[in-house]
């Protein structure tokens, strides 16, 4: 081959290339791009897998059935953090400026990558969206104008968990001379609820004692010798994290502390937790920020959308009621609500963070709106503001019968007026410690 | 085996310090509770979660003993024959027979590894050896997952979990902990017997010392280091079952190899005996300290506290409990 030929050859395969470029630069230009932070692989995948299968169906469904949102196409990558803060925070540097305008949210699914986050999405001006996760006081929209917590924090969790109890006793008045205990993942996630434990052990005079599990919590069989045959608490609840949930319910039953009476957080209470856990796992509870099971109308679409046609995520549609895939679904929806409300006001194309930002101000996903789509009872109504970040932070306490989740009680409304005045007090501290002048939300 | 004095002067110091501790915290401080029976539930826990733990370290003893290399991929190996022999169920093996399948995985395993990685690394620095290791670890738990999946498996050895309560209920006793520790205390016992009364026992040693040497007196360093592995793969196999059934097979079973590491420091990292006793200490140790000491300074100590014991016998037996005094001449 001579040397023109070869620069013939160079100059057709850069044309050839640069116009396929350029043709994708076109279809990205139409589509609106969404960035997945999930974790498929890792010692936590058990948990992540069926949530990144809820988040990609959901966007599959609205791209199947409506053609995207506004007739948007959406376009989802996926980035497998395996639950690793420094994976997590390559995976958003990587996908932020993907597509046309770049990632318009990031939900990064994990609350050290939320932590590690927080200044950039400010900078980058993109939304950082934890839902059961994260910072609490992100709720206060004042001084975290990128942060976004619905539908429920840690502290409304730990204040649902008092008020179901209580609602067991019957009423908050028999709650006096009561053991409550707290089994907690030794992390800064599992150490979350205990101030809201204490603050309402003092209002409510129960007797707390708090049992941190050191990560991964492989063994804890002394932690529950001295919870069943020491302490021989009323309830306890747990703030646990992968292998831990599953060991911490089976040590449970080894020393015959009655499962009804043991209640955990949402991340200790996903279907991957109670499987290992086999028959012990039978009457213990969990608060979830979703409904659970299958039987909804969303579900029905994806199913036949999706699955019918070989389309879904998940190994097959009869894991799409898993509560860790509807969480994805929620997530799912939250986000592209978001994108619709952006849109209305910036027209139908794809949007940036910022305006998105500007959605989740605004966000107001009613009843209507849930039975519109078919998830009405599965997800709450949210409702936000400049200031407001949460909306009512609802949950509701599930019981496992065996083989599945089922709802024991409706949804349960934290006391607002403490956690609010809790929220603002942190953020405040944490203003004043990066020097953030709070915006006015008046 | 001869026992050294000053082994058996530690030992009895750490039984001494054991009961004395407790019991005077319990004097002491009004917080922590304190009462023989149930001391000795604690105990007795303790000593049957040490067996779980020897069952692990005893893998990491082998491959120690037949090449002087701490063998990274232990927890690997733990966690890739668990999710074979479930995989192998699910696909319709019945258990028996996917028992049989994942043994042979496990020496297939064992042969590629010798064959591909350490027959070129003969007699190079242990330090090379345990990096390849490291690589080993990686490619099992992602091969491991991307054969078998990262769901959550359950493996139902019908061992039942029920509390039992024994001396007039005075002290309550897991049975699936007593079932388990059962069949890991069987092993080791065999284990033991095996490699100290058989001539591939004493390849080991020679092997261990020096590649080399071992090599020129005739002895098969391949076949020895293929024989070990497939051991170690065999144990890491029983390791699997019993933490699979009581965890689920899940990736984080790769993780119970951090709790054989401060047996290991204790009781020496050529001993199988001291695999065995250093876990019942370990064990027994870990379990008093969170409950009779952990309460006093917030609790959650029991992962570090294994590692702070283990460490303070290396103050007085740098070698661990059984370990080999290593003296080398310049």
């Amino acid at each position: 081959m001579t040397i023109k030929r070869i620069k013939t050859s160079i100059i057709a395969a850069a044309v050839i290339s640069g116009s396929l470029v350029g043709s994708s630069a076109t279809l990205a230009m139409e589509s609106q791009f969404i960035g997945s932070l999930v974790y498929r692989t890792g010692p936590y995948a058990p948990g992540g897998i069926p949530w990144a299968d809820g988040f990609a169906d959901y966007i599959e469904l609205l791209n199947a059935r409506d053609g995207g949102i506004n007739g948007v196409k959406l376009e989802l990558e996926e980035c497998d953090t395996a639950y690793n803060t420094d994976k997590g925070v390559e995976c958003y540097e990587r996908l932020k400026n993907k597509g046309s305008t770049g990632m318009p949210a990031v939900m990064p699914l994990s609350t050290g990558i939320t932590y590690a986050l927080l200044d950039r999405v400010v900078a980058d001006k993109i939304p950082l969206i934890t839902s059961g996760y994260g910072r609490a006081d992100a709720a206060d929209g004042r001084v975290f104008p990128y942060g976004f917590v619905p539908p429920a924090t840690y502290w409304g969790g730990a204040d649902i968990a008092i008020n179901y109890i209580a609602s067991q006793e019957g009423g908050y008045g028999n709650l006096k001379g009561k053991k409550i205990a707290l089994v907690y993942h030794d992390s800064a996630y599992g150490k979350e609820p205990i101030n809201t434990l204490k603050a309402l052990a003092a209002q409510h005079g129960y007797e707390f004692s708090e049992f941190p599990v050191p990560h991964p919590g492989l063994e804890q069989k002394a932690t529950w010798l001295k919870i069943g045959r020491q302490l021989r608490p009323d309830y306890v609840l747990m703030w646990g994290w992968g292998v831990m949930n599953a060991t911490a319910i089976k040590e449970a039953a080894a020393v015959g502390f009655p499962r009804e009476k043991f209640i955990g957080v949402w991340w200790s209470g996903n279907d991957a937790d109670m499987v290992p856990a086999g028959d012990a796992a039978k009457g213990y509870k969990s608060l979830q920020f979703n409904g659970v099971g299958s039987d909804f109308g969303v579900h029905k679409q994806i199913k036949s959308e999706l699955y019918a046609k070989g389309k879904g995520s998940a190994k097959s549609a009869e894991n799409t009621g898993e509560v860790a895939y509807n969480r994805g679904l929620q997530s799912a929806f939250i986000l592209t609500e978001a994108l619709r409300t952006a849109m209305a006001e910036f027209g139908n194309k794809p949007v940036t963070g910022e305006q998105v930002a500007w959605a989740m101000d605004r966000l107001d996903i009613t009843d209507a709106r849930l039975k519109e789509v078919g998830a009405d009872g599965l997800f709450d109504p949210i409702k936000l503001s400049c200031a407001d970040h949460l909306g009512k932070g609802r949950a509701k306490v599930t019981q496992w019968d065996g083989s599945q989740w089922v709802a024991i009680s409706d949804w349960i409304e934290p006391n607002s007026e403490m956690l609010r005045s809790m929220y603002e007090e942190s953020a405040a501290a944490y203003a004043k410690e990066k020097g953030i002048t709070p915006r006015d939300c008046k | 085996m001869r026992i050294e004095k000053s082994v058996i002067f530690i030992f009895i110091w750490t039984l001494l310090l054991m009961v004395a501790i407790p019991w005077t915290i319990g004097k002491v401080s009004s917080n922590i509770f304190f009462e023989w029976p149930f001391f000795f539930e604690v105990a007795i826990g303790g000593l049957l979660a040490g067996v779980m733990y020897s069952l692990v370290a005893l893998g990491f003893v082998l491959i120690f003993k037949a090449s002087g290399v701490f063998n990274f991929a232990q927890g690997a190996m733990v966690l890739f024959s668990a999710l074979t022999l479930v995989g192998l169920n699910e696909l319709g093996l019945p258990m028996w027979l996917a028992i049989i399948a994942t043994l042979a995985v496990m020496l297939l395993l064992a042969v590629a590894i010798e064959r591909v990685v350490l027959r070129s690394l003969v007699n190079q620095e242990h330090i090379i050896l345990f990096m390849a290791t490291i690589g080993i670890t990686y490619f099992l738990d992602g091969f491991g997952q991307t054969l078998w999946g990262s769901e959550v498996k359950i493996l139902d050895l019908g061992i039942p979990n029920n509390p039992g309560l024994y001396f007039d209920g005075k002290i309550l006793i897991n049975d699936f902990d007593l079932v388990a520790a059962l069949i890991a205390g069987l092993l080791v016992i065999g284990l033991a017997l095996f490699f100290q009364y058989t001539r591939i026992g004493r390849a080991l040693r020679a092997v261990a010392d020096d590649h080399q040497a071992a090599l020129s007196v005739g002895i098969p360093l391949k076949h020895i280091w293929v024989i070990v592995w497939a051991v170690a793969g065999i144990v890491a196999l029983v390791a699997g079952i019993m933490w699979g059934s009581k965890l689920g097979v899940q990736f984080s079973l790769a993780l119970i190899a951090l709790k054989a590491l401060p047996v290991l420091i204790l009781g020496g990292f050529t001993s199988v005996p001291g695999a065995i006793i250093g876990g019942l200490i370990i064990g027994a140790g870990e379990k008093l300290a969170e409950v009779f000491v952990a309460p006093l300074i917030g609790g959650g100590i029991e992962d570090w506290f294994a590692y702070m014991l283990a460490l303070a016998f290396l103050v007085f037996r740098p070698q661990g409990l059984f370990g080999e005094k290593i003296i080398e001449r310049v």
